[in-house]
Parts: structure tokens; sequence; C-alpha cells
């Protein structure tokens, strides 16, 4: 396989067709908007009931587009090799001279997998919203095809500001989708979630700007570039503490942590079924990664001070508990999912601040564990909601018997989300605690009573939907998932059952990245250390 | 090619784009009243007029192109007053075409509104030259006097009567204070020219009566380009003049005032900042704050439009403030801002004609709702102007990149202004309050029921917005050349230039 690939040089041109694939089926879609408006101007006058449905065909351009794309993108599994250069597949040509910005482009084993799950997730999520959008669907579509290549220039952005360009991509499709195929309150929750990210990112802007301004010095050329910053950059640790903080802001409120948290389940309730597959599966992500990409390498001293990094790790513990008990009283199933991501997230966050081996890598698994869980567990959620229009849990009760097939999936799905031995839940979460076990033990102990919390509110959970009396005369009729839905469970159940039983190759594949990271952020907190020390000694 | 601006005929040769535009509303004035009064003729003086401005524009690629310098004197002779040239002959350009539509659908048929923006601009373009404060209050009342006429043009409106005469009541007022500021600046300085007083002030200080002339400038200049305290008359005279001038106004009235409040501040008083510092810092504190807060609670889009303007007014006064000390980055930023507003500007508020209706209905917030549903490719548009203006990536094109520039040349100056800055950022976050209030009005709220479909969008409107639009997009992924353009382009009389390598680091906080 690796000959092959790279025999056709897939390195050299799978990052930015990666980005383009995405951006070529949104402008099939709009090209085919004038195709069949112009078919059906006599055709529809009066055809009200196919009204709903006009562009029926930007389903299908989407599938494609993104089916093509993770097939693509597959090949990155194997091109990457673990013991290569610190970046591979990577591109850089000049993008604005003047400025020194580039669009450079590459992964690493962080990034590898983050492009991975979304490539895998998005052609789901158009499944999932497949009978679900019935009103504006090449819109729809066009703007999940753009999100995708906002999504993927996060992950593999090496230069700040293509990254803050992509960063901001992101947030008007969301915007949109939230907002115009969203639930009740779609206006409201839209909003905030556009109002909280931009604040954070446009504090992030500056403290870029600031940074690009000491590394062109350093280096004496302007430039944005990645290796570049950590390179160049020195500053003082004040100085270092603000641009920290500017960058904290902005991925906490992704993550997001826990104060920074209340946009979440506003967003993810109110979102159509693929707007909170998206959100939850990919976008939260972006904060964590923003951390083991950005804020840490950068101001290792920042963020490894003592003040800081405890406040950090005490908000995510708070986070783990805080989102656990809020989802056990939550009456919408969605609601409820949505303040699980928030306790699953600390954990991610509490990996990466604990700094070691295990708790990073294990930390990169929750964020790919998550990513499938609770993807599925919104899809699953859509799916019953197409079928009963309610979310609230004690409108069912004993549905296992009219739809078997869900109420299996929902079962395994929630075990895995659980954590449960097998199943891809428990290996990141059980790195995550052994390995900040070694540096924070109190935190980890009390962020393990959590696992018991979640399985209180999953089960319990389940419990009400499927398994209580079949008591309401509403639920005796739904029908069981059809072959579409089966198709998408399929995809879901195989990744987590393979990730739960074999994570070996994908951590193989992690982890020298993870020690780079850990190896980089000690240096340069220990660095500095020492300069403390030297200035000390010199006072005295 | 070399001018000797002392040699009358050399100085007039120097100002030949500003007498290409003078001389053709002059001819044009003459075509204008020679026919009766008609549609067809009010259209025939339009075209004529967007002729003149595209030869004025010829003129200024030619002294471009053959690189012109001059000896110091009353005008200048730089890449920065082309670049002025072109903004403002570009947005003369679009009102002049917005306004044959709109003209049309109110049964406007005078001709002579084109004559008077072609004379409001050949004062904005002296206003761009001028190196003598003598100039610049010339090129401030050419331009002010054929913008009150302008606001009043439509007679039938009653609206538009009162803007007209409070803009020219307080225009006339904020005159008083310009010139009275020129008086006490020549008072203590002993010249109107600008490098002079410069140079006698860097020689002899400053002093108590430069100060209140300075101050007095500050009053006029703050008038001109609507900066809080000085805006009030702002919302009112946008709200009630014909919607093309409302965009004039926006748009060229503010760059050229702006243009010359540069200069004038760049070589007169660099080293009285002491004395001017605080102020426009503050200036520019409370425009950003003052109008992008009470743009939060309006209905009405001029009246929104106005707002935006006013914090506009204000991210460029950070730029402004940024150079202190002779930066030039400050400048090269405005120039860049200038062009990303101008095409926000004048594209959101083509939309606003283009979804008015005789009588100029259908203005506020409430009637944009579902546009989307009947209207995409405007609503699509206005979505674009509307991220332009909030400074979005991508989406909002070259906005982004302009709010870059401006918060470059904050934090590189040789004083960096990390506060301005970041209070840039912050009222950008309150814009997102009112500019996304737009968007989320188009395309997530219903149509209202029983409201009436937009009128069919006119030619020259729709070639604006799309123009418009399409120049912002492209320029928000492909900006280098004109950052390079707009970082060539900054007045000669600060020839020394920091050089091309990177400026010093400072930390933040200071």
């Amino acid at each position: 396989m690796r000959d092959f690939l790279i025999s056709i040089d897939y390195n050299g041109w799978i990052l930015p067709a990666l980005l383009i694939i995405p951006l070529a089926g949104a402008l099939v879609i709009w090209l085919s908007s004038f195709v069949s408006s112009s078919q059906r101007g006599g055709v529809s006058g009066d055809g009200t009931g196919e009204e709903a449905l006009v562009g029926g065909s930007s389903r299908w351009i989407a599938f494609i587009t993104f089916l093509v794309e993770f097939i693509v993108s597959l090949g990155l599994w194997w091109s990457y090799d673990p013991a290569g250069a610190r970046w591979q597949a990577s591109i850089d040509t000049t993008w604005i001279g003047p400025w020194g910005a580039h669009f450079a482009v590459g992964i690493d084993g962080i990034s590898l997998f983050m492009v991975l799950l979304t490539t895998f997730i998005m052609p789901l999520a158009v499944l999932g919203s497949w009978s679900g959008i019935r009103t504006k669907l090449r819109s729809y579509y066009a703007l999940m095809l753009v999100l995708t290549t906002g999504m993927i220039g996060v992950f593999v952005a090496l230069d700040l500001l293509f990254f803050y360009a992509m960063w901001e991509v992101m947030l008007i499709p969301m915007y949109f989708i939230i907002g115009v195929w969203g639930g009740e309150r779609r206006v409201y929750a839209s909003i905030k979630f556009f109002i909280y990210t931009f604040l954070g990112s446009l504090l992030m802007l500056v403290a870029i700007i600031y940074l690009w301004t000491v590394t062109s010095h350093a280096a004496g050329h302007y430039t944005f570039a990645y290796d570049d910053v950590i390179k160049y950059a020195a500053f003082s640790h004040q100085a270092a503490l603000w641009l920290f903080g500017a960058f904290f802001l902005a991925f906490a409120v992704k993550v997001p942590i826990f104060p920074f948290h209340t946009w979440l389940p506003d967003a993810h309730t109110e979102a159509p079924t693929a707007g909170s597959v998206i959100l939850a599966s990919i976008m939260l992500k972006m904060g964590t990664y923003g951390f083991l990409r950005f804020a840490l390498p950068f101001f290792p001293t920042a963020g490894m001070n003592s003040v800081v990094r405890a406040t950090i790790i005490v908000l995510a513990v708070i986070g783990i508990i805080y989102g656990a008990l809020v989802a056990m009283v939550q009456p919408d199933f969605k609601k409820l999912v949505a303040y699980s991501s928030v306790s699953h997230l600390g954990f991610v966050i509490l990996g990466i601040f604990a700094l070691t081996l295990q708790s990073v890598q294990g930390a990169l698994m929750v964020m790919i564990n998550h990513g499938i869980s609770t993807g599925a567990l919104f899809l699953l959620i859509g799916m019953i909601y197409e079928r009963r229009h309610t979310r609230l849990l004690n409108a069912y009760g004993g549905i296992a018997r009219t739809v078997p097939m869900w109420a299996a999936l929902l079962t395994l799905v929630s075990l895995s989300s659980i954590g449960l031995p097998g199943t891809n839940g428990f290996v990141g979460e059980f790195l995550v605690l052994i390995g900040s076990f070694v540096t924070h033990p109190y935190m980890a102990l009390i962020s393990t009573t959590v696992v018991i919390f979640a399985a209180a509110y999953l089960l319990w959970a389940v419990q009400r939907l499927i398994y209580n009396p079949l008591d309401k005369k509403e639920n005796e009729h739904i029908t069981d998932l059809n072959r579409r839905e089966l198709l998408i469970m399929g995809a879901m159940t195989a990744a987590i059952l393979w990730i739960g039983i074999y994570p070996a190759p994908i951590l193989r594949r992690m982890e020298s990245s993870a020690q780079h990271f850990v190896t980089t952020v000690e240096q340069g907190a220990t660095g500095l250390r020492v300069r403390q020390a030297n200035l000390l000694g010199e006072g005295r | 090619m070399h001018f000797d601006l002392s040699n009358s005929t050399q100085l007039a040769a120097a100002l030949i784009p500003d007498l290409v535009v003078m001389v053709g509303a002059m001819v044009l004035l003459l075509f204008a009243v020679w026919t009766r009064e008609s549609d067809a003729h009010q259209r025939n003086v339009g075209i004529g007029a967007i002729l003149v401005c595209l030869l004025g524009m010829a003129a200024v690629f030619v002294m471009v192109a053959k690189h012109a310098t001059a000896t110091s004197g009353i005008i200048a002779v730089d890449n920065f007053r082309w670049a002025v040239d072109i903004l403002v002959l570009l947005a003369t350009i679009i009102a002049i075409a917005l306004s044959m539509d709109y003209n049309r659908r109110e049964g406007i048929v005078l001709g002579e509104g084109y004559v008077l923006l072609l004379l409001s601009t050949s004062g904005m373009m002296i206003l761009a030259a001028a190196r003598d404060l003598m100039m610049v209050f010339l090129g401030i009342e050419l331009m002010s006097i054929s913008v009150y006429v302008l606001a009043g043009l439509n007679r039938r409106s009653d609206r538009a009567a009162e803007a007209a005469l409070k803009y020219f009541l307080l225009g006339a007022f904020s005159t008083g204070f310009l010139l009275y500021g020129i008086a006490l600046v020549y008072g203590a300085t002993g010249s109107t020219n600008l490098s002079s007083i410069g140079s006698h002030i860097s020689a002899s200080g400053v002093s108590p009566m430069l100060i209140v002339g300075i101050a007095l400038l500050v009053v006029g200049f703050g008038f001109k380009v609507a900066a809080v305290p000085f805006h009030m008359w702002t919302p009112d005279v946008y709200e009630g003049a014909p919607t093309p001038v409302s965009a004039y106004m926006a748009a060229a009235v503010k760059a050229a005032a702006f243009a010359a409040f540069f200069r004038v501040w760049m070589e007169a008083f660099p080293n009285a900042a002491a004395a001017w510092h605080t102020a426009l810092w503050w200036l520019a504190v409370v425009t950003m704050v003052g109008g992008n807060v009470i743009a939060l609670v309006q209905k009405n889009m001029k009246r929104l439009l106005a707002y935006s303007s006013i914090a506009h007014a204000g991210y460029i006064l950070v730029a402004l403030v940024s150079t202190i000390d002779r930066a030039t980055l400050g400048a090269s930023a405005f120039l860049f801002y200038l062009l990303s507003y101008t095409l926000a500007t004048m594209g959101a508020f083509a939309v606003v004609i283009a979804l008015g209706q005789a009588g100029e209905r259908n203005q506020d917030l409430q009637d944009y709702a579902g546009l989307w549903t009947v209207r995409p490719g405007l609503a699509v548009a206005m979505a674009v102007f509307m991220l332009a203006l909030l400074g979005f990536p991508i989406f909002g094109g070259m906005g982004f990149f302009a709010k870059w520039y401006v918060l470059q040349a904050a934090l590189q100056a040789p004083a960096p202004q990390t506060r301005l800055a970041v209070l840039l950022v912050l009222t950008s976050v309150i814009s997102a309050g009112y500019y996304l209030a737009v968007v989320m009005v188009m395309f997530m709220r219903p149509r209202a029921a029983g409201a009436a479909s937009p009128l069919r969008t006119p030619a020259l409107t729709r070639i604006v917005i799309a123009a418009s639009a399409v120049i912002l997009l492209f320029f928000g992924i492909f900006p280098g050349q004109l950052v390079a353009v707009t970082s060539a382009s900054t007045p000669v009389a600060m020839a020394k230039q920091p050089p091309a390598s990177p400026p010093v680091a400072v930390a933040p906080g200071q």
C-alpha cells in the first residue's frame, strides 16, 4: 500500500486535495441549482408536495463528495510514517508575500487522526440528515461542504494566519446550519454560539499579530510559520501569560472548559442532527487540538506555570463532574448528551495538562472516541426524533419492543460512551487516568468517580427510553431503522469495536507526536525555570 | 516626471487629474441644462459624469506611471494622493451608477446632481493633495457645499430637506471651528504650509495657542469624519438624504476628510504629539465604543449603516493615532481599510436602494425578514458586506485584512497601541451584534405575511452589488498585491521610512 501511495506521489497532493474536494462539491451543488431550476420551470408550478425536496440531488452530490474525500484520506493511514519526519505530506507556498503568510499545511500523529475523524464523520452526517432536512437542501449541503474545508484546514494548518482564517471560516456555515435548520430556539442558539466563539478568537487574533511581530523580528523576515514561532519567539514571562490567556480563551470556549461552556447545550440542542454531530464530534476537538498544537508548545512557561496549570486542571475536573451531574437531571435526551460532552472534554483537558505520555495519548484517544460515540448518540437521537418528534425522555418507555435495532444500538453506543472495557471509550479515559495519576493523583482519583456518574446518567436514560413498560400509545407503532440508518450505525459500531479491541495501531501512530509534545512543553517550561534561577542567583 | 511647484504652469500640470474632473464638471453642467429635463437626459448626464471620473482616473494613472514627484509646495505629488484619488473616484462612480437607478425610481429628473457630485469629488481630490492649510480649507468647502445641496436633492421629500438643513447648519458651524483652528495654528507658527509648520514646531516647541489651534482642528475634522462626540448629524442626515448620496457621504466624504486629517497630522504635528496624542486616543475610544453600542439598537437600515460608519471612523482613528512618530504603517493601513470599507458600505447601501421602493420605504430591519427566500442573491451579497464590515476572514473578504492591517499598524508602531488594539477587537465583537442581526433577519426570520415582493433590481445597481462583493471576496483571498501597493503609497514627506525589516518587539500591556 505504501509503495503504491509513494508511486502516485500521494503525500505531494493529498492535503490540498482534501481542502479542495469539498469546495468542488459545493460548487457542483451551486451549479446544479441552475440546471434543475431551468428544468423545473414548468413542472413545479403546482406540485406543492414535491416542492419541499427541491434540490434533492444535492444530497447525493454531498454524500458522494464526502465519500470520495473519506476514501482519498484513508491513504494517510498508510502513508503516515510514525518514525518519519515531524511534518508529513507537507506543502508550503507563498500566500501573502508582503506579510510573510504562507499556505503551509502538514500533518503529524495528532492531526492525522483529527483529519481522519473528520472525513469519517462527514459522510455519516450527510446520511444522518438525509430525511431530516426538508427545506433549502442545496444551501444546507453546500454549507456542510464548505464547513469541512474549514475544519480540515484548521487541523492541517502550519501557518498562523492560514490557521486563523480557517478557524473563523468554520464559524459562518455552522452559524447558518444552526440558525436556519435548527430547532425552536435556533436563532438564539446560533447567535450565542457565534458571539462566544468570535470573542474568543478575536483576542487570539491580537495575540497572533503580536506573536508574528516578535517572531519576525527575531527571525529577520516576516513569518507566520509554526516552526519559526517555536524556534524564535521569546518574550517575558508576563507577556507569555497574556498571550497564553488570549489563546486560552479562544480554545477554552471551543472545548468548552467549565465556565465557558454555556453556549454548548443551546447550540447542540438546537442544531439539526448533522449539526450536533459535527459540533460534538469535530468542532469541540478544535479547542483541545489548539491546546496541543498551539497554546502549550508556544507558551510552555505560561501553560505550565504552577498556578495556571493548577487552575486549568481544577476547571477540567469541575467540568468533568459538573457535566456529568447536570446531564443526570436533563429531561431532554439531546441536552443530556450535550452536557456529557462537557464531562468528556474535561478528561481531554486533564490529560493534556497532566503532561505525561500516557495522559496525552489518552487525551487524544478520548478526542477520537468522543467523536465517534457522541456522534453516534446524536445520530440515534436524530433517528428517533424524526419518528416521534420529541426528545423528552419521559415521552418514551419500553420502545425496545417496537424498535429493537435502535434499542440495541443505543445500548451499545451508550456503553462505549460510558467507557466499558472492550469498547473505544475505555481506552482513552483509562489512559488519561493512569497518566494523570502520576502527576496529579488527587485530581485523577476524583475524576475516576465520574465514571460512575457517567454510567448513572446514560444507563438511567437508556432505561427510561427503552426498558420501562411500553405505556404510551404513540410509541407502539414506531418503525425500526431503515437500511440507510443501519448503514450509518454499522460504520459507527465497527469503529467503536475496532478501537475498543485493537487500539495499538492508533496508539503507535500517535506516540511519537505525543512524546514530542510532552518533551517540547517540558523543555520549554524548565528552560525558563533555569533562566529564572540564574537571574535570582545574579541578583544576590 | 518632476514638477517645480513654484512655477505656475508646472503647478497646474501637477493638478491635471483635479482639473480634468473640474473642467469635466463644468462642461457637464452646460450639457445638463441644455436639454429639457427628462429621465433619459438624467441618465445621459450620469453616463457623462462616469466618463469624466474615468478620465480623471486615467490622468491619475498617467501620473503614477510617470513616477511624478515635486518640490515642496502647497500640494503633494505622491502615491498617497493618487491612492486617495482613485478611491474617491471609485466611490463617485458607484454613487453615480446608483443615482441613475435611484433617480429613475424616485422620479428625480435633475441632471445637475451629477455635476454636484463631480464638484464635490474635485474638492476631495484637492483635500487628498493639500499640503497647505488653506488648500485643506478650500477642499473641505468645495466638497461640503456640494454635498449640502446633494442631501436635499429630492425636493419632494421632507426628510431630505431636514437632513440638508441640519447638515448645512452643523457643517457650517464645524467649518468655523476648522477655520479658527487654522488661524490659530498660523498665528502660532507663522505659516499655513504643513512642512513649515512641522519644522517650526520641531524648532521652537509647542505654544498654548498652537494647542488650542490643534484642538479646534480636531473638532473640525472630527465633524467631517463623524467621530463621536461630533457625530450627532450623521444618522439623521444619512437617513434623510437620498440613499446614493448617503452612500457617497459614508464612503467618499469620510475618506477625503481622513486623507487630509492624516496628512496634516503626519506632516505638521508629529512633533506636537504630546499635545494631541491623548485627545485623539480618547476620540478613537469613544468613537469605537459609541458608534458600535448605539448601532446595536437601530431598527432602520440607513441609521444602522450610519452608526456603523461612525464605528469605522473609530477604527481608522486607531490607525491615525498609531502614526505618532511618523510611522507610515498607519497611512498604508488607512488606504487598505478605505478600499474595503468603501466597497462594503456602498454595497450595503446599494442593497438598501435595491430593496427600497419609491419614497424610500422598506428601510426597516424588519423589511429584510426572509429576504433569502425571495432574493437569495441580494441576501448573500448583503451578508458578504455585513461580514466585511465586521472584519470576518474569507466570507467577509478583505474586511478581515483591513482590520488586520490596522491592528498591525497599532501593534507595530514605535509606541505600540496595545490597549487600542484590544479595544478595537472588543468593539468588533459588539459590532457582531448588529451586523449579524441583519444576516439573521435576512436568513432566519420568515418573510412577513403579505410583504410585497421586492422590485426587480435595476441593472446598474445589480452590477454595483455584484462587483463590490466579488472584489471584496477576491482581495479577501489574495490581498498580497494590494498590500504591496498600499505600503508603497504613503505621503512622501515622510520619505525616511523604516526599512522593510520587521519592527521592534515590545511587551504588551504598555
